[in-house]
């Protein structure tokens, strides 16, 4: 009876033992993925939002960024944090009679803005418009061709239009995009969650979504970076185009509108009556895109031949 | 009173690992289908979203379709309480509280999804208030934020109350749950309606920018939450040996009935709009009931998702409106096919059709990957896994056989021999 009663108890402890043994070898099976993680990962957890940093907190966090970015591309690289030009208020203008679909401002911007080659990254669409029709849904996103511009076809090429009521600021759950007091909308890379709630409030399909880490040659990383701009991204935030602020904001032309061979497009400061910007926008007749969606946008669009 | 509290905390955990062959092997195969899904997201925790079949073009998939799929079921369980607390029904009092503890555990199956749909879940906390910067009250998101966490609390209050006073056999005071119930009532309607205005308040997608999808979503809720309530009674009845009288699950499958052509008139109110003035707003429904044709290729992945929903609800909606839905075994049927209908209407059938085509015209489709759908699973294991264990806590001491004076008195069929104290 006794013998009978200790051989219960062992067997139970013995099955106690083995299923202790399961469930932590099936913990650590879940687990197991976690393995692969990269060192430093998660780094900058503590960080806070942009509006709520000082210079040197900034300056801090750019120290360490640039430090990542050379640890983890190999190249060495300068970020700075450009602030918007009082008085200021950008604005765009692009005339779709001389655009000609080279998407040559589409490799530009892609370059300049350091987006990701793999997966593929690009803030600029160029779609191809049988001519007669304004319905986009004829439009074709990927054409290719051997020449451009095609018989019976125009050009329109889209980017985020930095709306004056932009329905992305607006449904982001934690202010991780916001409007400059210039006009651009911009995004706290090291803020954003990823819920790309931004993602399906624009109707001009304008931001990416980084669904990896970033992959970039280290020979076509442009080391002059911004801090909301062009800097290289992490893994799974939102981007988009932001009139190349690391560069406007200091005077110079947006890249995509530097390498446009046709000279279609303009950019400049709309608050600025001798600019050219502001000529267009007043003398031309220009329009903007899904004007119904109320978003009141800064790219203007206009036929001039 | 803590000391207690804790003794009660022991034994419940005590009494969660007492069962039978079949009970261990139900909570563990649910066990392994968590840690399958906990693998799975492991993996797209380390590598990224790219892990799943999402693009910028289709930018949500089946996580956020479940996730509102299950806000409903969430919601519904305010079908209970209503009839329970509201119009004073007897034999809806007697299993109100395992609707509320369904409405937890779909709620905790909501927060899993959105929280395995963020691109950077290691940042959650930028959206406690204070610490981080929450964007309230403009974003509709942070709204769904408080009423999800919100609605959690109300009832996971609500139960722990009501459970604890019936295993210290005391009779609840009114003053604290009575408001709460009242305004648990209120709250569920809010949830899937600040759900539905996450989709409508989008100027830039027409499919969802419709007054229409709030009331579809409280209509499709109580459709699918009832049928699963029902679908889960008569588990229990046959499981335990609490009663749960025919009358009650008469009253839900009214409901259900009710809210199922409801539902099915609202659908074809949306089609004959889109359809009829036949504008170029359209093209989103096109996709979903014909498929869509696009430089000279058709696009329809969803179609015949959407035609076996229709289906479903359809042969669903005649059993309930024949006599045959009087008949349990019938009932059970088509609860099963209003829960898949709906799952598949109001989930993917609604999320997905609001990207395609794209605000610029374009269109790609989307297959959720086998990662993205083992996740999924690992979150419906969950949640049926916490209603289950729930349940095994809930029904002894409703039935008084698990209670402060007497301790675990099992005497269930599941409960095994050596353990009958």
């Amino acid at each position: 009876m006794a013998d009978e009663e200790r051989q219960t108890v062992k067997r139970r402890s013995f099955l106690k033992a083995g299923a202790g043994v399961a469930i932590a070898g099936a913990i650590g099976a879940t687990l197991a993925p976690l393995r692969d993680m990269k060192a430093g990962a998660l780094d900058g957890f503590f960080q806070q939002h942009y509006k709520r940093l000082s210079e040197e907190d900034i300056a801090g966090i750019i120290t360490r960024l640039e430090g990542e970015i050379g640890r983890d591309y190999g190249a060495k690289v300068t970020i700075k944090d450009p602030k918007p030009k009082k008085g200021v208020r950008f604005a765009y203008a692009l005339n779709l009679s001389r655009c000609n679909g080279s998407r040559r401002c589409v490799t530009a911007c892609v370059k300049e803005n350091n987006q990701s080659r793999d997966p593929a990254i690009q803030y600029i669409k160029v779609l191809e418009m049988p001519s007669g029709t304004f319905d986009l849904e004829k439009s074709d996103h990927n054409y290719d061709h051997e020449q451009v511009p095609q018989e019976g076809k125009f050009y329109l090429p889209v980017q985020c239009q930095q709306c004056e009521n932009p329905p992305c600021t607006k449904v982001c759950p934690v202010e991780a995009t916001w409007k400059e007091p210039d006009g651009v909308t911009v995004i706290d890379y090291n803020w954003c969650i990823g819920c790309r709630y931004c993602m399906a409030a624009c109707p001009y399909e304008a931001r990416r979504f980084n669904f990896t880490k970033p992959e970039i040659p280290k020979e076509d990383i442009n080391p002059n970076m911004g801090y909301l701009s062009n800097r290289i991204r992490p893994a799974g935030v939102v981007e988009k185009c932001h009139f190349c602020l690391h560069r406007t904001r200091e005077g110079k032309n947006p890249a995509c509108l530097e390498v446009c061979p046709t000279g279609a497009r303009v950019f400049g400061d709309l608050n600025d009556p001798e600019s050219e910007i502001r000529y267009i926008v007043q003398n031309k007749r220009t329009y903007v895109l899904k004007e119904e969606a109320g978003t009141i946008p800064a790219f203007f669009y206009y036929f001039d031949v | 009173m803590l000391r207690d509290y804790l003794l009660f905390l022991a034994r419940a955990c005590k009494l969660s690992f007492m069962g039978g062959p079949a009970f261990y092997a139900w909570m563990i195969f649910l066990t392994v289908l968590c840690g399958i899904g906990g693998n799975a997201y492991m993996h797209q925790f380390v590598n990224g979203l790219g892990t799943t079949g999402m693009t910028d073009q289709v930018s949500w998939g089946a996580y956020i379709a479940n996730f509102t799929f299950l806000v409903g079921v969430a919601a519904a369980a305010v079908m209970l309480v209503i009839p329970a607390y509201v119009y004073r029904n007897k034999e809806m009092h007697d299993v109100v509280l395992f609707g509320e503890l369904l409405a937890i555990s779909a709620i905790v199956m909501c927060l899993i999804f959105v929280t395995v749909d963020l691109g950077r879940p290691d940042r959650f906390w930028h959206l406690i208030p204070v610490i981080g910067k929450f964007n309230f009250p403009i974003s509709l998101l942070s709204w769904d934020v408080i009423v999800l966490n919100g609605y959690l609390v109300l009832n996971l209050h609500i139960c722990g109350y009501l459970l604890y006073c019936k295993y210290h056999d005391r009779k609840p005071t009114w003053v604290f749950y009575i408001p709460f119930v009242f305004i648990a009532i209120v709250w569920a309607v809010s949830i899937h309606t600040v759900t539905a205005f996450l989709y409508v308040g989008l100027v830039g997608r027409p499919f969802w920018n419709a007054a229409i999808i709030a009331p579809r979503f409280l209509c499709s809720a109580f459709v699918a939450g009832p049928a699963i309530l029902i679908l889960a009674f008569q588990v229990i009845r046959r499981v335990s040996t609490y009663e749960i009288p025919d009358k009650g699950l008469h009253l839900l499958r009214n409901i259900v009935t009710t809210a199922l052509l409801i539902n099915l008139f609202l659908f074809s109110c949306e089609v004959f709009k889109e359809y009829y003035s036949g504008a170029l707003h359209s093209a989103s429904m096109t996709y979903l009931l014909q498929g869509l044709e696009h430089h000279g290729h058709t696009y329809n992945a969803l179609v015949p998702w959407i035609w076996s929903a229709l289906t479903l609800e359809a042969i669903a909606a005649i059993i309930l409106i024949t006599p045959l839905g009087k008949k349990l075994g019938y009932l059970d049927v088509a609860c099963f096919f209003c829960i898949v209908g709906v799952w598949i209407e109001k989930g993917m059938g609604l999320i997905v059709p609001g990207f395609i085509p794209t605000p610029l015209g374009n269109v790609v489709e989307y297959l959720p990957t086998t990662n993205e759908l083992l996740i999924c699973m690992g979150a419906w294991a969950f949640g049926i896994l916490l209603y289950s264990w729930m349940l095994r806590v809930a029904i002894p001491i409703m039935s008084g056989q698990f209670s402060h004076e007497k301790g675990i008195a099992l005497s269930t069929p599941v409960a095994r021999e050596g353990e009958v104290q």
